[in-house]
């Protein structure tokens, strides 16, 4: 399990690593946490001739919080997360998502913006952010850009990433009242990949519910139909299921029989996970 | 070829490097120290798990290049440390090893967890023990030892942290 040779080059502001990874006819590659990355390296799934490390570029460690909004930089850990070490406006949602991803050797390191932008359809990141309504700012050869997450990721390890472009992290708006919040997902064994995971939040009493499903298809989505059925007040598991089964259809309609009733399963626990909340 | 100086166990060392050279091979095949085990390396068994920055890290998913002007503790360097002198004692006691090729993952690993929770019960030692492989499971002893470790460390009572893996809810609606 040894890589394929490459270069690398360990830049010291984003400009000059934007430029190295946008050379032509070179395979280039950012590491940050290489927890995904370097696997991938190893089992010569993914090719490189250059190895970008931008690990230790400060503008991407920045973590701050204003009046209506977190930012976290693409550097940030899992761990740090998981850690209660950046401002928590979400009632503990990213928190518990944080300490569930891998394994804490791996949380140490991995980058919640390696995750987001390697978009791996199976990635907690992506759910989470997506339901948490979160954007995230790019930096490129074409100056600054900002897309909602729905946006930026466009499918199974897809993103409108271009060469030279680089992840610098994301705005997080923060909910009018305390989030209430659901999380469950199915996998295998602790710390594997998920085979389904499922979000919902109510940002406050008034407004709509937002559930999303992950690890079902190419990129995280939306659940519309559920989420306007608990937003009526709805709540008989029978009217649930039907819209979830409504969801299912438009979004993830491929899904076999018993891959849909793990689904039903995890968005049912976290739709109950957040009006217990 | 890159350039490093990586402090390994207090003892600073330079060298140039292959870029695609990772930790785990730096410290077994350039600096000869065997006690770190390479079983996957792909981030799977956690057997060459070390601490970096005083992080607990798996050493297959480190380039060495990366590592420049870091800390790297293996087993070897931590033969004195005072949780590991704990730990050793109650794996001993508990048989907690059977091949010991998990055990200085397992013992890397332990160590941690006994310097973020004090005290862990039995199911939270199983959760953050899940990315440590023992291919003879022989998992039982290694909890037991762990879990008694932490009761002489902290001198009794239990970590009342929330368990939460999310694997081990109620089982699933029909």
């Amino acid at each position: 399990m040894k890589a394929a040779p490459f270069e690398y080059a360990r830049p010291k502001t984003v400009a000059e690593a934007s430029v190295l990874l946008g050379r032509k006819g070179v395979n280039t590659a950012a590491i940050a946490g290489g927890q995904s990355l370097l696997p991938m390296l190893g089992l010569r799934v993914a090719l490189i001739d250059l190895l970008v490390d931008i690990s230790r570029l400060e503008d991407l460690k920045v973590v701050t919080r204003t009046p209506d909004s977190v930012w976290l930089g693409a550097l940030t850990t899992h761990a740090a997360i998981e850690d209660g070490r950046t401002p928590d406006l979400f009632n503990g949602l990213m928190r518990h998502v944080a300490g569930q991803i891998s394994y804490r050797a791996v949380r140490n390191h991995g980058t919640i913006g390696g995750s987001v932008a390697l978009a791996d359809p199976a990635a907690d990141w992506p759910c989470c952010l997506l339901a948490l309504n979160a954007s995230v700012r790019v930096v490129g050869r074409n100056g600054v850009r900002v897309e909602s997450i729905a946006d930026f990721i466009t499918g199974q390890y897809e993103t409108t990433l271009a060469a030279g472009d680089i992840v610098m992290g994301f705005d997080i708006p923060a909910p009018a009242s305390a989030l209430r919040w659901g999380f469950a997902k199915v996998a295998r064994k602790s710390g594997a990949f998920a085979h389904s995971i499922a979000i919902a939040t109510t940002q406050s009493r008034n407004s709509r519910p937002t559930v999303v499903l992950g690890a079902a298809g190419p990129r995280a989505r939306k659940l519309d139909a559920t989420a306007g059925m608990i937003g009526l007040g709805e709540t008989s598991e029978e009217s649930l299921r039907a819209a979830i089964a409504a969801d299912l259809e438009t979004h993830f309609a491929d899904q076999d029989a018993y891959q849909k009733r793990m689904h039903a399963a995890t968005i049912l626990r976290a739709v109950r996970e957040m009006q217990a909340r | 070829m890159t350039a490093v100086t990586i402090e390994l166990n207090g003892v600073k060392i330079s060298d140039n490097v292959e870029p695609r050279q990772t930790l785990a091979d730096f410290v077994r095949d350039r600096c000869g120290l065997t006690a770190t085990h390479l079983g996957c390396e792909h981030g799977a068994c956690g057997a060459c798990t070390v601490v970096l920055d005083g992080m607990a890290t798996r050493s297959c998913l480190q380039l060495a290049a990366m590592c420049d002007g870091r800390s790297v503790f293996t087993l070897e360097g931590l033969r004195t440390d005072p949780t590991m002198e704990v730990l050793r004692r109650h794996f001993h006691e508990n048989h907690a090893l059977q091949c010991g090729f998990c055990t200085p993952g397992m013992l890397v690993m332990a160590r941690d967890i006994l310097q973020r929770l004090s005290c862990p019960d039995d199911r939270t030692v199983r959760h953050e023990l899940s990315g440590q492989i023992c291919r003879c499971t022989g998992y039982a002893n290694i909890v037991k030892a762990i879990v008694a470790a932490g009761r002489e460390l902290s001198g009794g009572t239990e970590d009342a942290r929330p368990h939460t893996d999310g694997n081990e809810t109620a089982p699933l609606p029909a």
